[in-house]
């Protein structure tokens, strides 16, 4: 049974994976597929979005996910505006709230956001008559980064549904395995999670996953492994002796990838730690799909901007 | 709806034959001309033109496939509805440049898609000349566009609609003239 595609999005802004129904994951996906093709051109870009502006408003550090919202914002005709929080009137004490609110002011039509607390992109939906999308908050949601994910998965195997996915690492601090988790559950996959005890939340496994204490457990036979980054940042204290050991419990090796299904797809979100959660071999081995990830990042925010700068609420009388 | 009908299943054979052989009469040199459909329904068209060229002249020009969502103008701010119109492929086999390229549509209206179409193929590369051929033109133009082969002229008010039926993607085929009766 594949999910039929909805004609719209309901609401003005992404927020998280959450609010979303099957059918509209569905025509982000589809409409990312068709916007892949605009990166093969000679001419890399299409006017759709062309008098538009979007605010790439990150208050926590972030390259790869900035650069693909900007390659995005480009290749749509896009005018983009990029805010760092180091670079601004936030070092000056500004709260979010007045941030924005001076941002607005300045007519947006797009307010890209990444915040170290949770539940900041939703604050600002609320507030704000631009469309917001999350770009990561705190350790809550990182819809964009499971859409990518979904997409890849779905490119190489045709489908989400009945598909094993293995998401092994930091749990308890990781915004893209709690979207991910939700997306995967709403289009018929079946999420396997695992990690030291210490990084997996209380009731991990009332989101609709199944938890192990050891990762060979949770691989063996998957079609997908999903490496989590460990967050030496977000570490409040040693959740694990050392690094070594984690390697040697936690680390995707070559010899662990034999006990998945022979063609499972090696994905991880980056930046990549070598030699802590995933090995080199694997990292740059045949069944990685990491880069790919990448590539497919900057459609799925095409599709997410193209979809929400259609504009919201009631569809027109005609 | 009152539907009358314009072609019949063999009269749009017919259209189409005229127009291919006019279409090899005039580009002269059929090994440059190159058929690009306008997703959806120019699609079959194109594929059908390119067929009858190739049994005329023993030489089978390419088709391709053009998506011109991204090039509206009547997306991003000027749009009224609230949804965004569905991405379809864009497949062109062969590069355009330095070939005739022959847009195909079904309906000629506003003219606006062919703007979009325009500039869509202006993006992947510089013809030699592009030429439009249309099934049916049914007036109302908006923009300064005209087509170069018609299948045929059909006056219409704006409150009716054309409806072209392919056996590809409809099952049926041939042309109407439909207007929503009052009451």
């Amino acid at each position: 049974m594949t999910v039929k595609p909805a004609p719209r999005l309901r609401g003005k802004d992404l927020v998280g994976i959450d609010p979303l129904s099957p059918g509209e994951i569905q025509l982000i996906l589809d409409t990312a597929e068709k916007m892949r093709a605009i990166a093969e051109r000679p001419i890399k870009k299409v006017p759709a979005l062309r008098g538009k502006t979007v605010v790439n408003l990150f208050m926590e550090a972030s390259t790869r996910t900035r650069f693909s919202f900007e390659v995005a914002e480009k290749r749509l005709s896009a005018d983009s505006l990029n805010f760092s929080a180091s670079a601004s009137s936030v070092s000056k004490g500004e709260t979010l709230l007045d941030t924005a609110l001076n941002l607005e002011a300045m007519q947006p039509d797009l307010i890209v956001l990444r915040h170290q607390y949770a539940g900041a992109p939703h604050q600002l939906a609320r507030i704000l008559k631009s469309s917001v999308i999350n770009a990561g908050d705190g350790a809550h949601e990182h819809p964009t980064q499971a859409l990518l994910d979904a997409l890849t998965i779905r490119l190489k195997r045709g489908t989400l549904e009945g598909q094993i996915v293995a998401i092994v690492g930091d749990l308890q601090h990781s915004r893209v395995a709690r979207s991910n988790v939700l997306l995967l559950n709403r289009m018929g996959a079946k999420v396997r999670v695992a990690g030291p005890p210490s990084l997996i939340p209380l009731g991990m496994e009332t989101m609709g996953c199944e938890v192990y204490r050891r990762m060979e457990e949770a691989i063996t036979g998957a079609d997908v492994v999903m490496m989590l980054r460990i967050q030496l940042e977000r570490q409040g204290r040693m959740n694990f002796p050392t690094v070594r050991e984690y390697y040697d419990f936690f680390a995707l090796t070559p010899e662990r990838l034999k006990l998945a299904k022979k063609d499972c797809l090696v994905m991880h979100p980056g930046p990549m730690n070598r030699g802590v959660e995933i090995d080199s071999r694997v990292a740059d081995g045949p069944q990685s799909v990491i880069l790919e990830q990448v590539t497919n990042g900057v459609a799925v925010r095409m599709a997410v901007l193209y979809l929400l700068a259609g504009g919201h609420g009631e569809p027109a009388a005609d | 709806m009152h539907r009358v009908q314009v072609l019949d299943a063999r009269g749009v054979g017919r259209v189409l034959e005229r127009m291919a052989a006019e279409l090899v009469e005039q580009v002269g040199d059929e090994k440059l001309l190159y058929f690009v459909g306008v997703q959806t329904r120019g699609v079959p068209l194109a594929k059908r033109l390119a067929k009858l060229v190739a049994t005329a002249t023993g030489h089978e020009p390419p088709v391709g496939a053009l998506d011109i969502t991204l090039y509206r103008d009547d997306v991003g701010p000027w749009r009224a509805a609230h949804q965004q119109p569905v991405l379809r492929d864009t497949d062109l086999p062969v590069a355009v440049d330095a070939k005739v390229i022959c847009l195909v549509d079904d309906v000629l209206y506003t003219g606006r898609t062919v703007r979009a179409a325009l500039d869509t193929l202006m993006d992947y590369g510089r013809p030699k000349a592009i030429r439009l051929a249309v099934l049916v033109d049914r007036g109302h133009r908006e923009l300064p566009i005209a087509a170069d082969f018609v299948g045929r002229v059909v006056p219409t008010s704006r409150a009716e609609d054309v409806q072209v039926r392919l056996k590809e993607s409809d099952g049926e085929e041939g042309v109407w003239i439909a207007k929503e009766m009052a009451g």
